[in-house]
């Protein structure tokens, strides 16, 4: 009761006039919530990383920073901002300067139209999907323009297979997520989750919670698996971690980057592989819908419908992600876009033609 | 050697891979003519470790540059030891004991497997499996824990001397180097799941960077990259030198001399020395390990030729004897350098990603390369 006490009191005292001399200001605390979801997860993403790589590779990984090592991620945060921003002096200053911060901006924007949860979602744009879509893809301009303006050799051939691979890869990766669009008939985030989690056309018995999330039906399962290949090369992943490519490039477009300009693309990267993990679990496999209960009565109401099943699922998914990456050489540019334009495009563009039937058949 | 003088064409990009490069293993220069990602033409340009070690061996006599054939391909000191003491040993006829010939043939083929295994780990890291990398490290760790026993070093190990080795087995590591073959051998089946049967790899190292058995004899190529290509020579059976004749063992030969012939028939010859350290183990005889040399070893005048199966290709040592403490004249012959000059036109055609895929299939080690 005192508690309750002492928080009206600050809300009533400081919250309320704020909120009455600005009222937009409750805009900010949705962008709040997500910068600091991406910090934190990227910190954490980090050490899971360091820490599954070396699980992978027989090795135990950090140890000494806190237990089983959870804060390396923050020292090599320090590390990094203690470090010498150094330009080379041929570079192309600005373009040099602001690259880390076009490829990070949109990283962090395209969160918006997330649903973490039931209602948990900053802006539910009746376009969300083609908003991620669109936005999410501005952040190849970033590689692009840094591998460009480091005036380095290498870092110009990191940046022009940047722009190969990743305008290559996207096509899969949008004939995938139309599949969805169809059999979902909007674009707006929330209600293709929302639409899962009802369950209301799928081929399974509808009792079952995650009857209606589109991997199980036939094409929703083929363009989870083309997302997903094509999710890899989007976020630079090994096998398709080409523009960086350590052994070939040295390290690619980020080559000459140091201090805090390098962590800001590493930032990027860790974004933007939870976020293709946040695209994919959200359109494919139910968002935050739960598969065991959808509203859960006393000890069950914790596996309802929520928050916690979207981490869960991103989680299971970035899990793969890294386990691909640990296990899997590098592929060479021809053989990486000859599986983008031999193998997935086509198969993409048949699984539509599938998903045409799927609706006509079976329905939206 | 050096690129600089020729125009540069319209659309070629000249890009210098090195010395200061990850992949380049250890420094080595590339100069690459790109077209696109192609390349055009490649020169290497060496000379960045070299550390006069024929000089060094002249002036400071056999005995005390003993130590220094470890320096040169330090991922397999042994061999190139073996090599300087049987040039030392053929100059003075020197007779080695029995059992010093049997532990010098134990313990170069327990390092040969070290070396390949190196070999294994970085060429798939090369390739981008970095993995592969710490699975076989793992396994050499367990090589190197042996070497640490027996000569009291993990790499640089001065375990061959003239005339003979420099310790004898310790008592218990008989059991643990047969434990630790053990291991080993049962953990290669585990690499080629992880990397030489993975599609990815395959589509990276199959067909890469043939070499034809005529370009590998005329650059005088040797060892697992020239065996890889078809050349049918191994000295340690052509040319047998300690016990090897008493000794059976298969010379593991390929067949398109590609990059993954060049590692398939690295892991192959694993097996192979895994066998040869058993029978070295089981036919080691008793005596003593070193022939007493004078106060002042002096090889009198003449030339000798010494000459071992390194883990990279023929190491010899040819020396001219003047009857002086040390030789009048000392030639290394490095299978490294001969090895690397077939990279030029195995580059040429060939993809940026090919490079490293190529050079790592090679095998170099630059402290081998430039003495």
């Amino acid at each position: 009761m005192e508690e309750r006490g002492w928080l009206e009191s600050l809300v009533n005292g400081l919250v309320q006039p704020l909120y009455d001399a600005v009222p937009w200001i409750v805009h900010l605390v949705p962008l709040l919530w997500i910068l600091v979801l991406v910090a934190v997860s990227v910190l954490i993403l980090i050490w899971a990383e360091r820490k599954v790589s070396a699980d992978i590779q027989s090795r135990v990984g950090p140890l000494h920073h806190g237990p089983i090592g959870v804060f390396q991620s923050v020292w090599d945060a320090l590390k990094l901002l203690t470090k010498e921003d150094t330009i080379p002096r041929q570079a192309d200053r600005l373009v040099f300067c602001i690259a880390p911060f076009i490829a990070f901006v949109p990283a962090v924007l395209v969160y918006v139209v997330i649903p973490f949860g039931k209602g948990w979602i900053a802006a539910d744009l009746n376009v969300g999907l083609w908003y991620l879509l669109s936005v999410g893809s501005l952040g190849v301009v970033g590689v692009i323009v840094a591998g460009w303006a480091s005036n380095n050799k290498w870092s110009l051939l990191g940046g022009m297979r940047a722009a190969a691979q990743l305008i290559t890869y996207e096509i899969p990766m949008f004939l995938s997520v139309v599949v969805v669009i169809m059999m979902a008939g909007t674009l707006s985030m929330d209600d293709i989750v929302r639409n899962q989690a009802g369950g209301r056309w799928s081929l399974a018995p509808p009792e079952t919670p995650f009857a209606g999330w589109y991997c199980f039906t036939i094409p929703g399962l083929i363009a989870s698996v083309l997302y997903l290949v094509a999710a890899l090369a989007e976020v630079n992943r090994q096998p398709f971690d080409l523009p960086e490519a350590e052994s070939e490039l040295v390290s690619g477009f980020n080559t000459e980057y140091s201090g805090m300009r390098f962590a800001i693309f590493f930032l990027a990267e860790f974004s933007n592989t939870a976020l293709v993990a946040g695209i994919a679990a959200t359109i494919f496999f139910g968002g935050w819908s739960s598969p065991i209960v959808s509203e859960g009565e006393g000890i069950w109401q914790i596996f309802g419908d929520g928050i916690v099943w979207y981490f869960v699922k991103i989680t299971a998914l970035i899990y793969g992600m890294m386990w691909v990456k640990w296990t899997l050489p590098r592929v060479r540019i021809d053989q990486m876009l000859q599986v983008a334009w031999k193998g997935l495009i086509p198969l993409a563009l048949i699984n539509v033609a599938i998903a045409v039937a799927h609706v006509a058949w079976v329905g939206p | 050697m050096q690129g600089h003088a020729e125009p540069v064409h319209h659309e070629e990009m000249l890009i210098n891979m090195g010395p200061q490069h990850p992949s380049t293993h250890g420094v080595l220069r590339l100069l690459l003519r790109l077209r696109g990602e192609v390349i055009e033409s490649a020169r290497f340009v060496i000379g960045y470790l070299h550390r006069c070690h024929e000089q060094l061996t002249e002036q400071n006599g056999w005995i005390r540059a003993m130590p220094l054939p470890d320096r040169l391909d330090y991922l397999s000191p042994i061999t190139s030891e073996w090599a300087m003491a049987l040039a030392a040993e053929r100059l003075a006829q020197v007779e080695v004991p029995e059992r010093a010939e049997w532990l010098r043939v134990l313990s170069s083929e327990l390092y040969r497997i070290a070396s390949h295994l190196v070999f294994v780990g970085t060429f798939a890291m090369d390739v981008g499996a970095t993995t592969m990398f710490l699975y076989t490290f793992r396994e050499r760790e367990l090589l190197l824990d042996i070497f640490e026993k027996l000569s009291g070093q993990r790499m640089t190990c001065h375990y061959i001397r003239v005339g003979g080795v420099g310790w004898d087995l310790p008592s218990g590591l008989d059991a643990e180097i047969r434990r630790v073959l053990k291991t080993v051998e049962s953990r290669l089946p585990e690499y080629d799941d992880v990397f030489t049967n993975n599609r990815v790899a395959r589509a990276r190292i199959e067909g890469v960077g043939t070499m034809s058995a005529e370009r590998c004899r005329a650059f005088g190529a040797s060892g697992p990259v020239a065996r890889a290509s078809g050349v049918d020579f191994d000295l340690r059976r052509d040319a047998p030198y300690g016990v090897y004749d008493k000794l059976d063992f298969d010379v593991v030969t390929g067949e398109r001399g590609d990059c993954l012939d060049r590692l398939t028939c690295r892991t192959m010859e694993i097996r192979e020395s895994i066998k040869l350290c058993r029978q070295a183990l089981d036919g080691l005889p008793e005596g003593d390990i070193r022939t007493k040399l004078p106060a002042r070893f002096k090889t009198p005048e003449g030339v000798a030729y010494g000459a071992v199966e390194g883990g990279r290709g023929e190491c010899g040592y040819f020396a001219i004897g003047d009857g002086g403490e040390a030789p009048y004249r000392l030639k290394i012959r490095s299978g490294c350098f001969s090895n690397l000059h077939l990279i030029e036109k195995a580059l040429a055609g060939w993809k940026l990603a090919d490079v490293v895929a190529i050079l790592g299939s090679i095998d170099i080690v630059l402290g081998d390369v430039d003495r």
